[in-house]
């Protein structure tokens, strides 16, 4: 099993109140999974997704990701956690700017001590698999909104991923982009053999998931 | 991460805000242009001083009215021309001692004029202080015992007053009375502590005390046969003086030990001249800390992004650290150039002399790279820490 996460809880102190972002959530994802969080805003998917992707640790419960206890890990082990196993996609992208799309796929291979020229080739032949070949050394604000989103899938998939998490992948995008960036996900992530997890409140995105997992007050309801 | 991907993504960086990098490096750059400036200027004037005082001649035993040391108050001379004879039969050589009285008079040559020093000596000035004449002859014995109205001129008195003209055997008056030039010194430039002995006019000092109507010295030079008894004939100058004037007191400094005073007295100034300027140097660093607490708070979005694929705290704060290392070390460099060229400058067009050290280039360089550790730690640290999912939320 990929990620196996029991009751789990994630509790904010903001300030004398006690926000619950999570009330006890479990949940199994294996490898080659397809799997969409949904659940209106203030449910807790987010919160979900920030403990499934080694961003954040739980309050209580247990979550192991690729066999690694998220509980035991010290920041570094976390880092370096998020560096081999997970593979992010965010709604805004999240590219560096001023930065080449070859050097942003290449970031994640950056810490983890790849030579330059591995890293260059590796990022470029990314690059290519989400068609994007003659886009290497454009920088973000060069290129289109689907084209910046095909850029941060290829940077999530570099490092060859256990999970990919994709938050609202499609959020900035209109629908036909959306679609086409919503495919060429599914088609790599299907290739690499990672599990894919999308958070998104669009069910029309979501129906496409093999697997829907619903929240509500920060608990699976379905 | 490798440490030279960090320099790479650091200098990035700096260059993406050019004149912010600039303006912070400033700081810094004129700090430690300061600080190389000033030591030099320090040195320089130690070495100046050190070697006008070396310039006077070796074994140089100097006596005169009251107590030695710095900051003492001047004390009125007691002493008279036959205190000299007691000196010289203490010393067992005329030819190795010589007085001095001295008085800011005008000098006139024809329609030229200039106010200088004019000093009374003995004809024994040149072989106790090395001296050296350039045209004519010194004063004689018999100038001295004769009181005769003749003088000898510092070149750039003898320039100011006949130019082009070869002053010997012409008249000059000082102080309303006339002198016939016998003699013009050599050279020998620099301006030690505030005395300028190509200004100086020498006349005997018989012809000066008549002149200034007075029979005091103000001060009597030794030179000593060798090193090892100077000490021991100071202090028995100083006793034989002692015992003519019960009521004063005498002092004997050697040579070396007006240097060992000057060179500490410059020496602790020049330290201060340097803590000065490393003020700024400090007040540049605090620059430096506050562009890279703006910077990191810039680019919370990018920190963010970078942990979420993998950077630790560690990576984070070294990006943010060697940026700010290299921000005061560029800076420190261009302004160990602003320093080094300034000191130069200085040192061929001004009066002001500037001696370039190693070791205060070493050490502005070091400080400098010292102060983008210190000041850049607590913004590198800050950045480290921050949560990867408020950095990556925040907008």
């Amino acid at each position: 099993m990929l990620v196996e996460a029991e009751e789990l809880t994630r509790v904010y102190a903001m300030g004398d109140t006690v926000v619950e972002a999570l009330r006890g959530v479990s949940l199994r994802i294996a490898s080659g999974d397809y799997l969409a969080l949904v659940g209106p805003s203030g449910s807790g998917k987010s919160t979900l997704m920030h403990l499934l992707g080694g961003l954040d640790r739980p309050s209580s419960g247990r979550l192991v990701i690729d066999g690694q206890d998220v509980a035991s890990l010290n920041r570094n082990q976390l880092a370096r956690l998020r560096n081999t196993a997970i593979g992010f996609v965010f709604q805004s992208f999240h590219l560096l700017p001023r930065t080449s799309a070859v050097e942003n796929v290449a970031l994640p291979l950056v810490y983890r001590g790849v030579p330059a020229r591995t890293r260059r080739q590796r990022a470029a032949a990314m690059l290519g698999q989400v068609g994007l070949a003659h886009r290497l050394d454009h920088r973000p604000s060069q290129l289109s909104g689907g084209e910046q989103q095909r850029v941060a899938i290829a940077r999530a998939l570099v490092t060859g991923p256990s999970v990919v998490l994709a938050d609202e992948p499609t959020g900035n995008l209109d629908s036909a982009t959306g679609q086409a960036v919503l495919h060429l996900l599914e088609q790599q992530g299907a290739a690499s053999g990672a599990a894919l997890v999308l958070v998104t409140h669009d069910h029309e995105v979501a129906g496409r998931a093999h697997r829907q997992v619903m929240l509500r007050d920060g608990l699976v309801v379905s | 991460m490798r440490l030279a991907e960090a320099w790479r993504v650091a200098l990035g960086a700096l260059r993406a805000n050019r004149l912010r990098s600039a303006l912070t490096m400033l700081g810094v750059l004129i700090g430690v242009a300061a600080v190389v400036a000033l030591v030099a200027i320090g040195t320089g004037t130690r070495e100046e001083v050190e070697s006008q005082v070396e310039g006077l001649g070796s074994n140089l035993l100097l006596v005169f009215p009251g107590e030695a040391g710095v900051g003492a108050a001047p004390a009125v001379s007691r002493l008279s021309l036959a205190d000299v004879d007691a000196v010289v039969r203490v010393v067992g050589d005329r030819e190795r001692v010589a007085v001095q009285v001295t008085s800011g008079e005008t000098v006139r040559a024809d329609t030229a004029s200039r106010f200088t020093s004019v000093l009374g000596v003995l004809d024994t000035t040149p072989q106790v202080f090395t001296r050296d004449l350039s045209r004519g002859t010194y004063l004689t014995r018999t100038d001295v015992d004769t009181s005769r109205r003749v003088a000898v001129l510092g070149s750039t008195v003898a320039e100011d007053l006949f130019a082009d003209r070869d002053p010997i055997g012409r008249q000059v008056t000082i102080a309303g009375v006339r002198f016939r030039v016998v003699g013009v010194f050599a050279p020998v430039g620099g301006q030690g502590f505030g005395v300028d002995r190509d200004a100086q006019v020498h006349i005997p000092v018989t012809t000066a005390q008549r002149l200034l109507g007075t029979d005091r010295i103000d001060a009597l030079a030794v030179r000593a046969p060798d090193l090892d008894t100077i000490d021991e004939l100071g202090e028995r100058i100083v006793a034989t003086l002692s015992e003519r004037h019960p009521d004063s007191e005498f002092s004997a400094v050697t040579q070396e030990e007006i240097i060992g005073v000057l060179g500490d007295i410059l020496g602790i100034l020049t330290w201060v001249l340097a803590a000065i300027a490393g003020i700024s140097l400090l007040v540049g660093g605090v620059g430096v800390s506050n562009i890279m607490l703006v910077s990191v708070r810039e680019r919370v979005r990018e920190i963010g992004l970078r942990k979420a694929v993998g950077a630790r705290p560690r990576d984070i704060g070294l990006q943010f650290l060697l940026e700010a290392v290299l921000l005061t070390t560029l800076g420190g460099l261009l302004g160990i150039a602003l320093g080094v060229g300034g000191s130069l400058l200085a040192a061929a067009y001004s009066p002001v002399p500037a001696t370039i050290t190693w070791w205060s280039i070493a050490l502005a360089f070091g400080v400098s790279a010292a102060v983008g550790v210190a000041f850049g730690v607590v913004p590198a640290l800050r950045a480290g820490r921050l949560d990867p999912v408020v950095a990556l939320r925040s907008e």
